[in-house]
C-alpha cells in the first residue's frame, strides 16, 4: 500500500470518511454560521436606532443592485455551509445510532448534557425556522412586504407588522431559544472537535459559548417582545 | 438490607435476553456489589438455577474486567470507581436496581452481564503500541521526559480499558478509550515516531468495529472509573487533523 500515491481527492475522501473529518467539517461550517448569526444580530439591532430609517438604509445597502454579485456570493457560501453542516450531522447521527442496536432498558444521563443530546433536534427546527424566516421577510410569501422603492424594502414596517401576529412572534422566540441551546453546546464543541482544549482554557471556552449563545438569543428575542409590548412602533 | 434486582439474563450471543426479577433479602452494607452478586448466585445455585454471569478479576479496581450498568449508569452511582469498589452502603434498603450489560454493536453480549470487549484489543493492535527493540532494559534517564508530560501521560495511562465510556456514551463511541491511549503514548518521546500513523490506524479501526463517534457530551468522562478527561479526545482530534494536514497516510 505504501507504494501507492494518494491523490488529493483520495485524501479528501479518506479524511471525510473518518468521523473526526466529518466533525472538522461541522466545526468549520459551524464557525461560518456562528459568524453569520452574529453579523445578522448586529444588523437586526439597528431597528433600535433613534434614526428610524437606519435599518432600512442598511437593507437598501445590502440590496443595492451594484452589490448583487456579492450578495448572491454570500448567500451561496452560507447555503453551502448549511448543507455541509447538515449532511455531516445526518451521516454522523445515522452512524451513531447504529452503534447501539439494542437499547438500554434503563439509561441515566448526565444532567448538564441536555443541549448536547438535543443538537439533532434543535438543528432541524432551526433550519425549518430559517426557511420560514426567509419566506416571511425576504420572499414575502407569509405576509405581503412593503417597499420604499425598488430594492429598498421597508424592513422596519415589515418586522413590526409580522411580529404583531403572536403566533409568528412566538415561533421566532422559540427558534431563538433553540438556537441558544444549539450554540451553547456547538460553540464550545467546535473547539473540542478541532482539538482545541486545555485544562486552563476549556472553562473560558465554555463560558464564551454560554455567554455568546445567551446574548445572541436575548438580542434577537428582544425584537418580537418589544413589538408585542408596543415599544417598537412605526 | 433488602434489595430488588432486575438483571439482564441471556444464555448466549444468539439468544435474545430479558430482564428477570430477583430479591436479595440479606445484604450486608459492607459487601461490595460483586460480593452481593456472589451471595445471590450461591442462592441460585442452591435452588438449582443458573448463576448470573458477570466479569471480574482483581476486585481492587485496577484490572478493568468488571463493569455493567446499575440503574442506567456505568459502574453505578459512585464516581471514580469500578463496580468491585462500590459498596452496598451506597444504596437504600428496599431499593430497586436494574443491572444490564454494556450495550454497543462493538461489544456483543456473551452471557448475562458479560460482553465481548475484543474490539478494544483490536484497537490497541491497530496502533496502541510503540515499536522498540527487545533486549536489556535501556539506561535510566537516557531519554529525558519533562515532568508535566510524564504526569499527563500517566493520567491517560490510568485507563484500564473497562469499556464504561462506550457503555455510557449515547453514541457508543470509543473516543475516550482511544484518546487515552493516544495521549498516553503521544505525550512521551518514545511515542513520537509512530504518532501520525497511530491515530489514523486506530480511528480507522474504530470505524470498522462500528463504534460511534464523539459528540462532546461528556457522559464518558462522568463515569470513567479512572477519571480520564475529555481533553484526551481533543488531543486525538488534533493528532488526527495534523496527520491529515501533513499528508500522512495510515498505510
Amino acid at each position: 500500500m505504501s507504494s501507492a500515491v494518494a491523490s488529493p481527492l483520495d485524501k479528501a475522501v479518506g479524511f471525510y470518511q473518518a468521523p473526526i473529518g466529518k466533525k472538522a467539517v461541522m466545526a468549520v461550517t459551524g464557525v461560518i454560521l456562528f459568524g453569520y448569526v452574529v453579523a445578522h444580530l448586529l444588523g437586526n439591532l439597528q431597528i433600535y436606532s433613534a434614526d428610524r430609517q437606519q435599518i432600512n438604509q442598511y437593507a437598501a445597502f445590502l440590496h443595492d443592485p451594484s452589490h448583487a454579485g456579492f450578495l448572491w456570493g454570500a448567500r451561496t457560501f452560507l447555503l453551502a455551509a448549511v448543507l455541509l453542516h447538515m449532511v455531516a450531522a445526518t451521516q454522523l447521527w445515522i452512524q451513531n445510532r447504529s452503534a447501539r442496536p439494542v437499547r438500554y432498558v434503563k439509561k441515566d444521563d448526565v444532567p448538564t448534557a441536555y443541549a448536547a443530546r438535543t443538537m439533532i433536534w434543535s438543528g432541524p427546527i432551526i433550519a425549518a425556522f430559517v426557511v420560514f424566516h426567509v419566506l416571511h421577510l425576504t420572499a414575502g410569501t407569509v405576509l405581503p412586504l412593503q417597499e420604499l422603492g425598488p430594492n429598498r424594502p421597508d424592513v422596519r414596517a415589515n418586522v413590526i407588522a409580522g411580529f404583531q401576529h403572536p403566533a409568528v412572534a412566538g415561533f421566532y422566540v422559540l427558534a431563538m431559544l433553540l438556537l441558544c441551546l444549539h450554540l451553547y453546546h456547538g460553540v464550545w464543541s467546535m473547539f473540542q472537535s478541532v482539538g482545541v482544549s486545555h485544562p486552563r482554557y476549556t472553562i473560558w471556552l465554555k463560558r464564551f459559548a454560554a455567554l455568546s449563545a445567551l446574548l445572541i438569543a436575548l438580542g434577537n428575542i428582544s425584537i418580537p417582545v418589544a413589538v408585542l409590548a408596543g415599544l417598537l412602533t412605526n | 438490607m433488602r434489595l430488588i434486582l432486575h438483571i439482564w439474563r441471556q444464555r448466549n450471543a444468539a439468544e435474545t435476553g430479558r430482564m428477570v426479577r430477583y430479591e436479595a433479602p440479606d445484604v450486608n452494607p459492607d459487601m461490595s456489589f460483586l460480593e452481593m452478586l456472589d451471595v445471590l448466585n450461591e442462592g441460585l445455585i442452591a435452588k438449582g438455577e443458573d448463576p448470573v454471569a458477570f466479569d471480574h478479576d482483581c476486585r481492587e479496581g485496577i484490572c478493568g474486567m468488571c463493569g455493567f450498568m446499575i440503574n442506567g449508569v456505568a459502574h453505578g452511582p459512585l464516581r471514580g470507581a469500578t463496580i468491585c469498589q462500590l459498596h452496598m452502603r451506597h444504596f437504600r434498603d428496599g431499593q430497586e436496581l436494574y443491572l444490564e450489560p454494556w450495550r454497543a454493536r462493538a461489544f456483543p453480549v456473551i452471557r448475562d452481564l458479560v460482553v465481548n470487549r475484543s474490539a478494544f484489543d483490536r484497537l490497541i493492535a491497530a496502533g496502541g503500541f510503540i515499536s522498540v527493540s527487545t533486549g536489556s532494559a535501556p539506561d535510566g534517564n537516557a531519554i529525558l521526559v519533562p515532568k508535566e508530560s510524564a504526569d499527563r501521560a500517566m493520567d491517560a495511562a490510568a485507563c484500564i480499558g473497562c469499556g464504561a465510556c462506550v457503555a455510557m456514551c449515547p453514541n457508543a463511541s470509543a473516543s475516550l478509550f482511544l484518546g487515552a491511549k493516544i495521549a498516553h503514548l503521544g505525550l512521551l518521546p518514545q511515542g513520537q515516531p509512530e504518532r501520525a500513523g497511530r491515530v489514523q490506524k486506530m480511528v480507522r479501526q474504530s470505524l470498522q468495529e462500528r463504534f460511534g463517534s464523539c459528540t462532546n457530551i461528556g457522559e464518558c468522562e462522568a463515569v470513567c472509573p479512572k477519571e480520564i478527561k475529555l481533553e484526551v479526545i481533543a488531543r486525538m482530534h488534533r493528532d488526527f487533523l495534523k496527520a491529515a494536514w501533513s499528508g500522512h497516510s495510515a498505510d
